[in-house]
């Protein structure tokens, strides 16, 4: 039962941070219909950031809670930054293109920035400091959950929760839901579409950094190539949840972590990443909208 | 109000316009009739700025639009109901009227209008709260026409209001049309392959044919007109 226990927290856990980062595949689906292949290197770019911004923040003799809250504040503004310029380079002038040029455009991004970060900074792993604060609370509750495990699961739910307010409550949800819907009825509306389309990446890009904040400080360590791995998971959690459905992100965020998790518990950890894509390849071949997924009609 | 002058738009590669000119004067109500893929969805699209006027011009009160955004152009005060109603299916009745309400930011005056939408069809404030998906094709219609309402446009464009519908809610639909005319002071073009009930409801109107305007005239004159009871009245 321990066993069990254990398996399941490392998966909600290893899901949560799919979750974060997948719904940055899924917006930017919903309203492009484009799989922004570049999006797992705007998580890589945020590790690092905070990395980099930890280290000076160390190096000045700061401690504990207020080196947490300035590197992450600042990865996730350069992540949001990155996340609006690649957009803007490598999407919007692709806007009127096929639908092949802007996938083939992502692909390039993707690889350009892991090259970048790994000449600009290094290709072997970099120890990464455990950012998350400590206490008596986690300290107490450590017997039946890992403390980073708590930290994880807690800020990712209230992430998601105020996404999902943020979209259902707010003007500009509202914008983005029509967008996403019916994007030149949105235009006609008066919704400057590009405004919606440039926020979706910032957001996407915030929640990936979030994501690649606290994964970094989980696992003690990153590389230039984390944000590929991250985000082909990702990714495959997006499909398996219904590619375009918020919801849906999250659900086979989640899904994908405990499947992982106990795949590699009960049967064997080589097998890791089979897990994953034998769950995508079931999906797709049973029920290819996901599993929250709409199904591409429309009432005429 | 409106003045299109020598328009011309292509259209995935055909030229939809073939250099129209047209006007509608504030308060109107005018009608543009023609069969299908005579260009009339292509002309009220290039005045919304979705499918920009290859040439020509465009003036909404004295002023150029035709290389304006769509979404400056609803702010100038022109909205439209296009084809085939494109209610967001998955936004509930109220929030499709909200997303009409878009630019606006006098929220009393918007409480208001809505007041006004509920007044003109009942339904939709039953209905509120359903996604406007779930709706019957004429209470999408009535949708369509009250979202475009919640923007206070100055200029109404609509596109094919009655298509779809049975004559009982076509009727409907042009009265209250007729009356936001009166009411609201706003100014309609339509667009129509239902001649009949564009003519009768419109002051003026144009005759559209292979992407060139082929008639013009008072809409009355024109009902009666023969060559348009033979091509468009069936008579």
């Amino acid at each position: 039962m321990n066993y069990f226990w254990d398996l399941f927290l490392g998966g909600l856990t290893r899901g949560s941070i799919y979750a974060l980062i997948a719904l940055g595949y899924t917006m930017v689906y919903g309203i492009l219909q484009l799989i922004n292949f570049a999006h797992g290197e705007i998580y890589m770019i945020a590790a690092f950031t905070a990395l980099i911004v930890a280290s000076i923040l160390t190096m000045q003799g700061l401690t504990g809670f207020s080196v947490l809250i300035l590197a992450g504040v600042i990865a996730i503004l350069y992540a949001a930054a990155y996340g609006f310029t690649v957009e803007k380079i490598a999407y919007k002038p692709l806007r009127q293109a096929s639908r092949l040029s802007p996938l083939i455009s992502a692909i390039g991004m993707s690889i350009f920035l892991q090259n970048y970060v790994m000449l600009a900074q290094t290709s072997d792993f970099l120890p990464f400091p455990n950012l998350l604060p400590q206490s008596e609370f986690l300290d107490s509750i450590s017997a039946w959950i890992g403390p980073s495990d708590f930290i994880i699961i807690v800020t990712s739910s209230v992430v998601m929760i105020a996404l999902s307010l943020l979209l259902k409550f707010t003007k500009m949800g509202r914008a983005m839901r029509a967008t996403a819907q019916d994007r030149e009825m949105a235009m006609l509306t008066g919704v400057s579409v590009n405004r919606i389309i440039s926020r979706t990446f910032i957001i996407g890009s915030a929640l990936a950094a979030i994501g690649g904040l606290l994964i970094a400080s989980h696992v003690g360590r990153i590389n230039f190539y984390i944000g590929f791995n991250a985000g082909i998971k990702a990714f495959t959690a997006a499909v398996l949840g219904g590619i375009g459905s918020i919801p849906g992100a999250m659900l086979g965020g989640l899904v994908l972590g405990l499947a992982e998790s106990f795949g590699t518990g009960y049967i064997s950890s080589d097998y890791e990443s089979v897990f994953a894509f034998t769950i995508l390849i079931l999906i797709l071949i049973l029920k290819p909208d996901g599993i929250l997924g709409r199904s591409s009609q429309q009432k005429v | 109000m409106l003045r299109l002058v020598d328009v011309e738009t292509c259209y995935g590669g055909i030229r939809a316009l073939k250099g129209i000119s047209l006007s509608v004067a504030p308060g109107e109500i005018v009608a543009l009739i023609g069969s299908n893929g005579a260009g009339k969805s292509t002309t009220l699209m290039s005045i919304s700025g979705i499918t920009p006027a290859r040439s020509g011009r465009i003036f909404f009160n004295d002023e150029p639009i035709e290389k304006t955004d769509p979404d400056k152009i609803v702010a100038m005060g022109i909205s439209q109901v296009p084809e085939g109603r494109r209610i967001f299916p998955k936004l509930s009745v109220l929030e499709n009227l909200e997303m009409g309400a878009f630019l606006r930011k006098d929220h009393p005056e918007i409480r208001k209008d809505l007041d006004y939408i509920y007044e003109l069809f009942p339904i939709l404030y039953q209905r509120r709260h359903q996604p406007g998906g779930t709706l019957s094709g004429g209470e999408q219609q009535m949708l369509a026409i009250s979202r475009a309402l919640m923007a206070k446009p100055r200029l109404l464009l609509l596109d094919e209001p009655s298509l779809g519908l049975s004559p009982l809610m076509t009727r409907l639909i042009y009265s209250i049309l007729g009356r936001i005319n009166t009411e609201q002071r706003t100014t309609i073009f339509l667009v129509e392959q239902n001649a009949f009930m564009a003519l009768k409801l419109s002051h003026r109107a144009y005759v559209l044919e292979n992407g060139a305007v082929t008639m013009e005239g008072n809409a009355s004159d024109l009902l009666h007109h023969e060559d348009v009871k033979k091509a468009y009245l069936g008579i």
